[in-house]
């Protein structure tokens, strides 16, 4: 997993609530074997007309000319609902998402996030609010400062709150199996205590 | 200090907590599937480690395989890479498969229960949001991503941040013909679709304690629906009856031993929740979804909603999308809402008990020249007692497709798809846009509904029919 510290991007107004895993990557997507190939699909039923992928959508965000090239992804309430699907996150990141930034995450989806080095950013639905009406105004690049704990527009600054684990991990990419197994006497000790049911 | 049920399972399972960390949690069984598990075994392999308990492992085909062949190619050449893949990895790493055709194989919230895997007291994850199913017997039971499979792969552990929890209380007695999937769809309807985040919810009061296990399931798998981490029912007499006896519950001694241990597992009396909801069970009528959220769903007598019966305005926008989405007209009534497809099957509706409340309806009647109905059983023993008890044939004999075991057309992974414009009474959890298909209409309903639908050829209020409806 990259190290996440920093990360400068074009930001790209999704407004919806509750978009859900199967908006997000559709699941005849999902016979996949790899981590990779799904970047294309990314929402896939809202982005094409076509079955085949081929035929744009002109009235989905993410086709405009405009957002090519955005790396944040700002959205609204419940992201991320629904399946436990970690296709999900891999399609957004595939696709050059480094931050997603909504009034609510759905839990699974942000552990998700975590796990694989995007950096879901969780603010108030009126600071929400400011950046859709900042984006409409016209195009809109932000700093995430993860160490800081802020987003910074060229007006406004805002503080998020992360977990301080999930932080550190971000930051440093670390592998998080390896680092539970080097906590292995702690897992003997525990289940040389269980119960013979359990 | 009075204690949650939550808390109790959250501290037995407890390995490390420290101030900088995220807390390391146990896991104690581990379901998978080929959907979600092919990137962790290869992981795994990529960095040479090992699978640490393939014993607390337990493997089925389920999401993508053929509902009409026992066959691996029959679902397309993705579906059969899957389960190639998943045959190949268990075979490598020791971890028993129910595979396409054995008599323990079907979906994964079906198997789990029914063959005694699910025990109270246990923590119990999956990659799949339904694992919230096996709750219901007092379990700490949630869905979980594949780098979190990989890690209880490598660890038998899992890093969690704890839950705050929610207290629903189910107060009397639902009226006769009153389900659980109405149960659970009226809660949702209450709390809206993020209502839970964040929350492990416990069900309780008079008209949970009456469900039978089947039932309970039902409630406790659609907790992921309102956001809930995992919803929880405290074990009773009821549950330990279903336990005993099943194929991997434990026996003899033990047996005794996980019963006395068990008896504890309810929250305290005086025991905080953070959060609490009481529904009054008499007041709950039969559900159907009209959106494209679960959260979207009203009562059969009732009609489409407006746009302007929301405050909310992010509500409002969203009937608003819904509305189109689903090609209805607000003020419709319900019950004018025609159908041309209906499934019922899924990790919500697909046990015995479902499959005999449907038939219930079924029996005798002519399925709507109008409608495609398919029932998926949710296992090999589920379909093996329907047709020992004579139900599969009054499906058929009603004009109801009667299929293999398998998720099916609940997510459309494999071939059982609805086309654009369908409109489907399911039995499932999901109404998202494109759930069962591109551009497909789904309808959440339980399974009397679902049938009774299937036979009008539109939604009907079950009060209105003369067939014996089974009581809650």
């Amino acid at each position: 997993m990259e190290n996440f510290t920093q990360h400068y991007g074009l930001v790209v107004p999704l407004d919806a609530a509750n978009v859900d895993t199967d908006q997000i990557i559709p699941k005849q997507f999902l016979q996949k074997t790899t981590r990779t190939g799904f970047g294309q699909h990314l929402f896939n039923d809202w982005r094409y007309l076509d079955n085949a992928g081929k035929e744009d959508n002109p009235e989905f965000i993410l086709n405009e000319l405009k957002y090519q090239g955005a790396s944040i992804l700002l959205t609204g309430e419940n992201f991320g609902c629904g399946s436990s699907r970690e296709h999900a996150p891999w399609a957004l990141q595939e696709y050059g998402f480094k931050v997603i930034i909504a009034s609510s995450f759905a839990d699974i989806f942000y552990a998700n996030c975590i796990n694989i080095g995007i950096l879901p950013v969780t603010l108030t639905e009126a600071e929400i609010a400011t950046l859709f009406q900042q984006s409409e105004k016209g195009l809109q690049h932000i700093t995430v400062d993860l160490t800081a704990s802020t987003v910074k527009t060229e007006s406004a600054q805002y503080s998020f709150n992360i977990a301080p684990f999930h932080k550190y991990c971000l930051e440093n990419g670390v592998d998080s199996v390896g680092w539970t197994l080097n906590k292995l006497t702690k897992i003997e000790d525990y289940e040389a205590k269980m119960p013979a049911w359990q | 200090m009075a204690t949650t049920l939550y808390e109790k399972l959250w501290q037995s399972h407890i390995i490390e907590e420290k101030a900088d960390e995220t807390p390391l949690i146990f896991v104690d069984r581990h379901l998978i599937h080929e959907v979600t598990s092919p990137q962790a075994f290869a992981n795994l392999k990529f960095h040479n480690r090992v699978l640490r308990h393939p014993e607390r492992t337990i493997a089925t085909m389920d999401h993508n395989i053929s509902t009409r062949f026992i066959e691996i190619n029959a679902a397309g050449e993705g579906a059969a890479n899957q389960l190639r893949t998943l045959e190949k990895n268990c075979k490598e790493f020791g971890v028993e498969l129910f595979n396409m055709g054995h008599k323990n194989q079907g979906v994964v919230h079906v198997i789990g229960p029914e063959l005694g895997l699910t025990l109270p007291g246990t923590v119990i994850v999956c990659g799949d949001s339904h694992t919230s199913t096996h709750g219901a017997f007092g379990a700490l039971a949630f869905g979980i991503g594949t780098s979190e499979v990989e890690h209880v792969f490598a660890t038998q552990t899992l890093r969690q941040t704890k839950a705050k929890t929610m207290r629903i209380e189910v107060k009397g007695q639902v009226a006769p013909g009153i389900s659980a999937k109405d149960i659970i769809l009226a809660i949702i309807g209450k709390t809206g679709s993020a209502g839970a985040t964040g929350y492990v919810v416990e069900y309780c009061g008079d008209a949970i304690e009456r469900l039978t296990m089947e039932e309970r399931m039902t409630v406790c798998n659609m907790s992921i629906e309102f956001g809930a981490k995992a919803g929880l029912i405290a074990p009773d007499a009821t549950t330990f009856e279903y336990l005993k006896g099943k194929d991997y519950s434990p026996k003899g001694e033990v047996w005794q031993q996980a019963v006395s241990d068990w008896q504890q597992l309810k929250s305290d009396t005086g025991a905080t929740f953070d959060s609490y909801l009481t529904l009054e069970a008499k007041d709950i009528k039969t559900q159907v979804t009209w959106g494209t959220t679960p959260g979207q769903v009203t009562q059969i007598d009732n009609v489409v909603p407006s746009p302007e019966d929301f405050s909310d305005p992010v509500e409002r926008d969203s009937c608003i999308a819904a509305l189109k989405y689903m090609g209805l007209t607000a003020g419709t009534k319900i019950t004018d809402i025609t159908i041309n497809k209906v499934f019922i099957g899924s990790c919500t509706n697909s046990r015995i008990e479902d499959l005999r409340a449907a038939a219930a309806i079924a029996k005798g009647k002519k399925v709507s020249p109008t409608v495609d109905a398919i029932v998926v059983p949710g296992s090999y023993r589920v379909k093996a007692q329907a047709e020992a008890e004579g139900l599969a044939q009054t499906f058929i004999d009603a004009g109801f497709e009667w299929r293999l075991p398998g998720c099916s057309m609940c997510l459309g992974m494999n071939d059982d798809v609805l086309t654009e414009g369908d409109r489907c009474a399911s039995t499932s959890n999901r109404n998202f846009e494109g759930r069962q298909g591109r551009g497909s209409r789904t309808h959440l309903v339980s399974p009397e509904l679902a049938a009774a639908s299937a036979i009008a050829g539109h939604f009907v209020d079950l009060t209105t029919i003369n067939s014996k409806v089974q009581g809650a």
